[in-house]
């Protein structure tokens, strides 16, 4: 009765956040990325994915977390958005996680407001909460601010 | 479903193509309305239409296009001659039905429209002059006779006497091909549309070779591909050169004699299989033209007019992307062509020439792009009247408008806003037009320019790349990245060492320029448009955009080479002179590298709105440099301009209130005391030789740059100078080898100002002041940790400007 769903799970300052299996066209290990000068902070730079050029969004940076300690290298989510393949930056890749429907809930009000813009709800695990990201969300751009 | 979609589809672009190609031939038929072979290419094309719109249940359409295909009927049977109302009605009846088709590919379904008063207006005309045939009843004859025969038939017997009779006979022999629903041909051909070639009967082939030219390139020897793959296959080409690259620079480093020769015949065949692929995607331009010969028509006609085209070079072939994008630039500059350029029939008489005035297109290849050119034989532009606008419209201004050559006059009409015509048609003359033609020509890289002669003709040539998906381009370093820039708008490039750096890179208003060949490139600091330089400063006062430049500039004038000048990168200055936009710039980079054939990859929507990068490229390397766009590089150069007009304006304004920062040139004045002018009066710092210094009535004077500049001397101006003997003074000119000036620029006046020493130029914000101690001085105030006198540049010109009368007013009014 209950459905389950997969996704594959990521983490950033140590919370614990999940993007649905099927968007996630790879895991890439983090090369070096071509800076944009002008660009948005959000946007690392590009990416040469088998020919194809990708943008990396720094997903610290789009939630508003602190930036990510320079010993950490970060970990390219590519991620299949409204248009084209992007990439998501993240601290490290989780486990690819089955959970049921019925765990789901909107996200809390308590959140910061940055992150309930960018999140759909949270899956309560246990032991833990597994944010999912909204990845059409997370890959805009904000003029604003 | 998708069956009859396909059917839909595919009669949807062969009706696109016919209707292309019946635009062209009704305006041949006016022009030769005895040539039947157009007349049954015409009807043939209706009647295709018509058929397939009944087979498919498109009513509307086919109840248009059958009054039309009666009209036809009648034209091809000598039962009514052509004329330009019956012309312009065909032409309505095929712009309904182009609208019709646009309607069915958009929704599936004719739309809502009403075509009664188009049927109505056909049928009026059918009967006009044709009562005395019954036939109307039966409209849809065979057309087979004209045909078959219609090569031999025009020279044999000119006006078609009656072939109805003739043409039944025949219809059996040459079947039309297609749907007929006539009770004749449906015997024949059972009333299934078919590909015309498909049902040509040998008989119908050699009566005309050019049918069976057309006939076999459209069934057999081409075939309908999608655009979409087209890219795509482009896209992978794009890829495997990319990686070609990448395996030639690893067979560089390998003794590995059979890699080596795999690597140079991969690199061939790489490059002919982008070479084919390029030309897949290759049209020929008189695909677009084909569409003028009607422009030309509804345009003339509506401004009554007689123009001939004339077209040269239609099989130039350029990219498909390109072909659209030049679609609606070509056509505006047609129809202003005809509109604007070609007199009327009256008036060309009067002036000795061909009441018909022509309208010329060229096209072909040279030196990589695509040349097109736009000329009519027409009055010419009015280039008095042209710059009087511009100047009218406040588009330039007088002074320039007095500057200008013939041919930058003509170009004028470019600039947004202008239109020399008299009154607004509706065919043009709104000003809107011409700039967007450039703006588009531009955007895909071309370049336009307007040549005229009075009374000959206008001249419009407009060229651009072959191809946008590949484009040769120059790799640059700034900051330590590689950027690309499309050699199409790359000039040249000019490299400064040393000295040559250090001398030839000058300032005006803080804005770094070089002479090149004596005129003045404004220069552009990539890592300032992209702000990523200067980092090495530490976030001093350098980040801001002139000072880093101005430093060095007066450090020169010091004649003081310190480290300041290699801190900022002048040992060695790189320039790529770049043109956008009609305008020169110098690009200063980092390095200079090589030319490199580039894919150009798109950026994406979320990087879109950067308008300094047209794209990205990947690297023979791997890694991805930008592309950088010229013409956004210069927009956004002069914002920086723009910015630095408005930090001057605050600096004004600061000068009255005392506060904020201003920019201050600091010198020596008499007495060893410090002195400053702002910033924002400087026009130049100069070194004039003092054997270049005359004497003009008791002033000092010097030619500067084709002027009489006056030279005031600092001491002079202050009070120092009642000390003076003042006709000594005057009357001796100055002794030391250089004098240091500071040309000023106030209310429009330039005057130079003879100073101890050039200083420096700094930032000062507002620290105590002091009220002046004596004339010509607005405040005094500690900048640089010295006491400094602000000059108070208005009073000392206007004590300058008094020299003549005995008295100096700097003098009087310290008195006073």
């Amino acid at each position: 009765m209950s459905e389950t769903r997969q996704f594959c799970s990521f983490y950033l300052d140590q919370l614990l956040f999940g993007i649905e299996s099927q968007k996630i066209q790879e895991i890439v290990v983090y090369r070096e990325l071509r800076p944009v000068p002008l660009a948005p902070p959000a946007v690392r730079g590009l990416m040469n994915l088998r020919g194809q050029v990708v943008v990396a969004f720094e997903l610290r940076r789009q939630l508003e977390f602190p930036e990510r300690p320079p010993n950490m290298t970060p970990v390219c989510l590519m991620v299949r958005a409204d248009q084209g393949t992007v990439c998501l930056l993240a601290d490290e890749v989780g486990n690819v996680l089955e959970v049921q429907e019925e765990t789901f809930e909107p996200a809390p009000e308590t959140l910061s407001p940055r992150l309930r813009t960018v999140i759909l709800g949270v899956h309560k695990l246990e032991g833990q909460l597994m944010h999912v990201l909204d990845t059409d969300r997370a890959c805009e751009i904000r003029t604003a601010s | 479903m998708d069956d009859s979609d396909d059917i839909v589809k595919e009669f949807l672009v062969e009706s696109h193509e016919n209707l292309d190609r019946l635009d062209r031939d009704l305006v041949d038929l006016e022009k030769h309305p005895s040539d039947r072979e157009i007349l049954a290419s015409i009807f043939r094309t209706i009647h295709t239409i018509k058929g397939t719109s009944g087979f498919l249940g498109f009513g509307k359409l086919e109840a248009v296009t059958h009054v039309g295909e009666s009209l036809l009927a009648r034209l091809r049977d000598g039962q009514l001659t052509l004329h330009a109302e019956l012309t312009t009605a065909l032409l309505a009846m095929v712009d309904a039905v182009r609208q019709m088709l646009a309607s069915i590919e958009a929704s599936g379904a004719e739309g809502e429209r009403n075509d009664q008063e188009l049927i109505a207006r056909l049928t009026r005309l059918l009967s006009a002059d044709g009562a005395a045939v019954p036939a109307t009843a039966l409209p849809v004859k065979p057309p087979a006779k004209p045909v078959a025969k219609s090569g031999t038939k025009k020279s044999k017997s000119p006006p078609p006497a009656t072939p109805a009779a003739k043409s039944e006979a025949t219809a059996c022999e040459v079947s039309e091909p297609v749907a007929q629903p006539t009770p004749e041909s449906a015997r024949d051909v059972g009333g299934i549309p078919m590909e015309p070639a498909a049902v040509k009967t040998p008989e119908v082939a050699e009566a005309s070779p050019a049918q069976q030219a057309q006939g076999q390139s459209a069934s057999e020897s081409t075939i309908r591909v999608d655009v979409g793959l087209l890219d795509q296959l482009m896209n992978l080409v794009g890829e495997l050169v990319l990686a070609r690259n990448q395996i030639l620079q690893f067979t560089k480093t390998t003794e590995e004699t059979s890699l080596v020769t795999a690597g140079q015949r991969l690199n061939l065949i790489a490059s002919e299989l982008q070479e084919s692929v390029m030309k897949t995607r290759m049209q020929p331009i008189g695909s677009v033209w084909s569409r003028f010969p009607r422009t030309v028509r509804d345009v003339a006609l509506a401004c009554g007019k007689r123009v001939r085209i004339q077209m040269q070079g239609q099989e130039t072939e350029l990219d498909k992307t390109l072909i659209e994008a030049i679609k609606d630039p070509m056509t505006h500059l047609v129809r202003n062509a005809v509109d604007h350029g070609i007199e009327h029939p009256e008036i060309r008489q009067a002036a000795g020439k061909d009441p018909e005035g022509v309208l010329l297109l060229r096209a072909f290849h040279e030196g990589g792009q695509v040349n097109i050119e736009i000329s009519d034989d027409g009055a010419g532009l009015n280039l008095e009247k042209v710059v009087q606008k511009a100047v009218q419209k406040g588009l330039i201004s007088a002074d320039q408008a007095a500057r200008l050559s013939e041919r930058a006059a003509a170009n004028l009409v470019f600039l947004p806003g202008l239109s020399t015509a008299e009154r607004v048609t509706n065919v043009s003359g709104r000003g809107v037009g011409m700039d967007v033609v450039k703006t588009n020509i531009e955007r895909i890289g071309g370049t336009v320019d307007l040549q005229s002669a009075p009374g000959k003709g206008t001249s419009v040539k407009v060229k651009i790349p072959l191809t946008l998906a590949i484009v040769p381009a120059l790799i640059v370093t700034s900051g330590g990245q590689r950027y690309a820039i499309p050699q199409v708008s790359l000039l040249e490039l000019v490299g400064l060492d040393g000295d040559q750096a250090r001398k030839g890179v000058e300032m005006i208003h803080g804005v770094p320029v070089y002479r090149l060949r004596g005129r003045l490139l404004p220069l552009v600091h990539l890592k300032q448009v992209l702000k990523t330089g200067f980092a090495e400063d530490g976030g001093t006062g350098n980040l801001l955009p002139d000072s880093a430049a101005a430093k060095p500039v007066d450090a020169i004038l010091r004649g003081d080479v310190s480290g300041d000048v290699r801190r900022d990168g002048f040992e060695r200055v790189n320039i790529v002179v770049l043109q956008a936009d009609g305008r020169k710039f110098g690009l200063v980079v980092d390095e200079i590298s090589d030319t490199e054939e580039i894919v150009v990859k798109p950026l994406g929507r979320h990087l879109k709105n950067i308008n300094v990068y047209a794209g990205a490229t990947i690297m023979g390397d791997g890694k991805v440099a930008l592309i950088l766009d010229v013409l956004g590089l210069a927009q956004s150069s002069s914002i920086v301009a723009e910015a630095h007009e408005r930090a001057r304006s605050e600096q004004e304004q600061a000068k009255v209130e005392g506060s904020d920062l201003q920019k201050l040139v600091l010198f020596a004045g008499p007495s060893d005391s410090r002195m400053a002018v702002p910033l924002s009066m400087l026009a130049r710092l100069e070194n004039i030789p003092g054997g270049d210094v005359e004497r003009s009535g008791n002033q000092w004077v010097t030619q500067y740059r084709g002027q009489i500049l006056p030279l005031i001397r600092i001491s002079h101006a202050l009070e120092e100078r009642r000390n003076l003997d003042r006709s000594d003074d005057v009357l001796t000119l100055p002794t030391s080898a250089n004098l240091q000036v500071l040309v000023l620029e106030n209310q429009g006046h330039s005057f130079g100002l003879v100073v101890n020493q050039i200083l420096d130029i700094v930032e000062s914000g507002s620290g105590p002041q002091s009220p002046p101690t004596r004339h010509g001085v607005l405040y005094s105030s500690v900048i640089s940790e010295r006491v400094t006198e602000l000059l108070d540049v208005p009073a000392i010109l206007s004590a300058g400007e008094s020299y003549e009368p005995g008295e100096t007013k700097a003098a009087s009014a310290a008195r006073s």
